[in-house]
């Protein structure tokens, strides 16, 4: 013990030696405290709370109530079967695009991650199109008027849409490290290709697997959108769940307790990817992706699979196009005129939200993105003490649905001395935090498979802790920032489920008027809110990646052996 | 402008795993001399990285003190020492060209353009990269980017110069070549220098001073020459060069006995009846068919050019390797050939047994 306060008094006045780093480190450690922490731990209190006193009230009705039971099963069931779909097609298109010799691979890849940039119930909005009560198939061409999307089907299928592209990234990262040498040697020693499949290829990205399973369970419990829009009144779902305790029935108890309840699972699956399967994953960083193309396949089920890719990517570009149309056609189901009216009612009565959507994006952009990178710097290249505890907390919010954070984020500070609501800053800091865990693991990532002595030479030379990260981490790192930066913007333009808890009057999101608009069943208005959204994410990527590379010269590295 | 550098009472323990502990420097104490190039030699994990480390900054030593001149820099940041230091990898940065690698160091001291560029355009002139200002690292042969890393040093005219086995990554012509060129830039600037490196070769020609360590503690220091011709220990003459151990014992001032034969010797300066070890080295034995103290067989032969290399059976005294000069004239012993071997006794050197 005395060895170990030692060893932390001697780190510290390492750190001391650069003090403005040192003072950095000790804001950041603040702020994840008072930004990640405390609003979570509000929310547990408050779940052990009605109106102000200890009580077990909200756990009891929570276990006596249907209602709330089977919002837990509706939520969990939705989730494993979200996930185990979204795996399988993810794992699909990862395959055929990665491994196989077939046409258009690239085009296929850019429309299949489509979804990843747009607000994630953009695909409710496109499935009431199609198949709500005056959709495109069921009415028009089915001509059914009994047939309801609401339920159980119509959210697993909004979130399949939502979800499979998360699940594809993932495992395509996973597939393209392993080598096909590996099915070669099987297929050489007389293994038959589906032997080769089932004992080579697939228990190697096996880890992989539940990797990406994990993370689409996490995503489908913490939805918000897409039950909002898609569950119906008769198939109440966790996350909408406790936002109507909180908004409809001003119950911040059972909100919160039905919090905790979305908290738990999604915690879980967290620590298993985390600290379980993170460790068994045959990936390496450095290996380079391998572009020889897979024998494991006939020629005949070759282009199964690949009719299957290519009708997901199609039902991609139709939800889409589909959106498009709608926000230029007048009532659809009754009227298919071409109209701008949607599009004047997004810029005069919603500019406000625009404008206001558009200033938290771009302040909270560059904020996460350095904040992600300063935290890898320090969490790879410095030792301090509680560097895990500062890692963990960081990370911490990726496994913590939008809806708990919102809530905790009202009960933390809607009160003096951290009076916030309302305010710009609750936004801003509400995303920053809850979008930096991607930056800083690609910013670990990239920094790992950089030789320490780069930053040590600056040292050397006369740079100070923070000159160093400036000068030549942040360089280095630039793939990883430029993520980082991609992935806080597209988040702050498209999140909700916390969000909704925190706009105001002074303060609103288009997704938020997006929601609105289709509750009042104004789908036109919703659509093209939409395509504004997924327009300027568009053009944000590409700006960032400009600025990104034209500040950064050369993102090519030499590796030193 | 450069600095003595002297250690005094040094040490680094590292945690190691499962709760034990690394010494990986253990009480060193050196002075080096100002303007001097001194080299740190031994085997892989002997602590010469570590020692480097902590005179560059990067590393808090466990205990003991380190000064230049007669500042102690203990508590200094490596970014205030005012060393230089090459690193094994070279550390280039790859995201800056060959100038601004260079000139990196100089815009931090907020130096003008214009000095700026008459000092990077000197040493990249002295390092032969003249026409290489504007390129990318990466399109840079391993020699030529490893004189970017020398350049990015000298050009701080720093107190200290500190080289982590800089050489290791060339191949064996250019390491070669650029030894001479680290030696000859070194004494044109007359900077300090600690240079690391586990190769004795390299050691023994670029050295004023060549301190050996082993297992974390100076073995031994000295002129490349004082090393060689009289090491203070059996790790040392293994280490530096090779070297047959001869059991022996003192018979007076003149003479040692060895397995009966009585060889002469300057002064083994220690009362008769002792134990010793001899070092002979294999170039100091002249083997002839007829005349020579020691008898034995040829074992094996190995015709190395410049040298023949031989495995010699010694009667009663066990196996010696033997070097014999320019055998393309003189011929070879075939092996099997019985042979006498006569050690000169001016090169023998004796250690305790
Ligand atoms: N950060 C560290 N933590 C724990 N042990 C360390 C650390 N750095 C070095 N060591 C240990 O200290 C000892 C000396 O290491 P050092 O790198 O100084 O050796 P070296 O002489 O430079 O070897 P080489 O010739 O292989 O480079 C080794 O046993 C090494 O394992
Ligand atoms: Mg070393």
């Amino acid at each position: 013990m005395a060895a170990v306060t030692r060893d932390a008094r001697a780190e510290l006045r390492l750190l001391a030696r650069d003090p403005l780093l040192l003072v950095l480190l000790a804001a950041i450690a603040v702020a994840i405290v008072v930004f990640v922490v405390y609003p979570l731990l509000r929310v547990l209190i408050a779940s052990f709370q009605v109106d102000g006193v200890w009580s077990l009230e909200g756990w009891t009705e929570l276990a006596d109530r249907r209602l709330y039971r089977s919002a837990l099963l509706n939520s969990l069931g939705v989730g494993a079967l979200v996930g185990v779909l979204g795996v399988v097609l993810g794992y699909l298109c990862a395959f055929v695009l990665t491994r196989l010799d077939v046409p258009g691979k690239t085009f296929l890849h850019y429309v299949t991650i489509l979804p990843i940039v747009s607000p994630p119930f953009v695909s409710a909005v496109s499935i009431l199109f199609l198949f709500g009560f005056n959709g495109l198939v069921t009415r028009q061409f089915l001509g059914l008027d009994d047939f309801s999307i609401y339920g159980f089907h119509g959210v697993v299928l909004s979130q399949v849409f939502t979800f499979a592209p998360i699940a594809y990234l993932s495992l395509r990262g996973v597939l393209a490290s392993i080598s096909p040498t590996l099915e070669d040697a099987a297929l050489n020693v007389g293994a038959t290709r589906w032997q080769t499949f089932w004992k080579v290829s697939l228990p190697l990205s096996l880890p992989g697997i539940a990797g990406a399973f994990l993370i689409v369970f996490i995503e489908s419990m913490a939805d918000f959108g897409n039950p909002l829009v898609l569950a119906g009144a008769t198939f109440p779902m966790l996350a909408p769940q406790a936002y109507l305790e909180i908004t409809g029935s001003f119950n911040l108890s059972r909100g919160a307790t039905l919090a905790i309840v979305l908290l738990i699972p999604s915690l879980s699956a967290f620590a298993i990817q985390r600290w379980y399967l993170a460790k068994r994953q045959y990936i390496t960083v450095t290996g380079k992706p391998t572009a020889s193309s897979s024998k494991i396949v006939s020629p005949a089920v070759k282009w199964l699979l690949y009719g299957i890719v290519v009708a997901f990517a199609a039902l991609v570009a139709a939800f889409y196009a589909v959106i498009l149309v709608g926000a230029f056609t007048k009532v659809w189901g009754f009227n298919y005129a071409p109209t701008l009216a949607h599009f004047a009612y997004v810029f005069d009565v919603g500019l406000q939200s625009v404008k206001d959507t558009l200033i938290v994006a771009i302040v909270t952009t560059p904020v996460s993105g350095l904040l992600g990178m300063l935290v890898a710097f320090l969490v790879v290249r410095r030792t301090f003490p509680g560097r895990t505890a500062l890692e963990f907390g960081a990370i911490l919010p990726f496994a913590v649905p939008g809806t708990v954070v919102g809530i905790g984020y009202i009960l933390a500070f809607n009160a003096p001395p951290l009076l916030l609501t309302g305010s710009l800053a609750v936004l801003v800091l509400c995303f920053v935090f809850r979008y930096v865990p991607v930056g800083i693991q690609s910013g670990i990532a990239v920094l790992r498979q950089i030789d320490p002595s780069i930053e040590e030479a600056a040292q050397n030379l006369g740079a100070d802790g923070l000159t160093t990260f400036r000068k030549v981490t942040l360089p280095l790192i630039a793939p990883a920032f430029f993520s980082g930066l991609v992935y806080a913007f597209v988040r702050a333009m498209t999140a909700i489920s916390a969000a909704i808890f925190l706009v105001s009057a002074n303060w609103n999101l288009m997704t938020v008027q997006i929601l609105n608009q289709v509750g009042s069943g104004r789908l036109g208005v919703s659509a093209a809110f939409s395509v504004v959204v997924i327009v300027v994410v568009l053009i944000a990527i590409g700006v960032i990646g400009l600025v990104v590379d034209r500040w950064s010269r050369h993102t090519t590295m030499v590796r030193h052996p | 402008m450069t600095d003595s550098i002297t250690i005094r009472g040094l040490n680094k323990i590292f945690a190691g795993p499962e709760g034990g502990t690394v010494a990986a420097v253990r009480d060193v104490d050196l002075e080096i001399g100002a303007g001097r190039l001194v080299t740190l030699l031994g085997p892989s994990g002997c602590g010469k990285t570590t020692l480097l480390r902590m005179i560059a900054g990067f590393e808090e030593p466990t205990s003991g003190d380190i000064l230049f001149g007669d500042r102690r820099m203990n508590e200094v940041p490596p970014n205030r020492r005012d060393t230089a230091m090459v690193f094994q990898s070279y550390a280039i940065f790859p995201h800056l060209d060959v100038f601004e690698n260079v000139a990196f160091g100089l815009r931090l001291r907020k130096l003008d353009g214009a000095e700026i560029e008459t000092r990077v355009n000197r040493v990249l002139g002295l390092t032969g990269l003249s026409g290489y200002a504007r390129r990318s690292p990466n399109q840079l042969s391993g020699g030529q980017q490893q004189r970017v890393a020398l350049a990015r040093s000298i050009v701080m005219e720093p107190r200290v110069l500190l080289f982590d086995e800089p050489l290791s990554n060339l191949d064996a012509k250019l390491r070669e070549q650029m030894r001479v060129e680290i030696r000859e830039l070194q004494q044109r600037v007359g900077i300090t220098a600690v240079y690391v490196t586990h190769d004795q070769v390299e050691a023994m020609s670029i050295s004023d001073e060549i301190v050996i360590m082993n297992a974390g503690a100076v073995e031994q220091r000295g002129s490349p020459h004082a090393i060689y011709a009289r090491p203070a220990s059996r790790f040392v003459a293994d280490f530096i060069g090779k070297a047959n151990f001869v059991a022996a014992t003192v018979v007076d001032a003149g003479h040692v006995d060895v397995a009966g034969h009585r060889l002469a010797l300057p002064d083994p300066g220690r009362p008769a009846g002792t134990a010793v070890t001899l070092v002979v080295r294999p170039e100091a034995v002249h083997l002839s068919v007829d005349a020579g103290l020691f008898a034995g067989t040829v074992r094996r032969v190995m015709f190395l050019g410049n040298i023949a290399e031989y495995l010699i059976g010694v009667d009663g005294v066990g196996d010696w390797l033997v070097d014999a000069p320019n055998p393309a004239e003189t011929g070879l012993f075939e092996v099997g050939a019985r042979i006498r071997l006569e050690p000169s006794p001016s090169s023998v050197h004796v250690l305790p047994a």
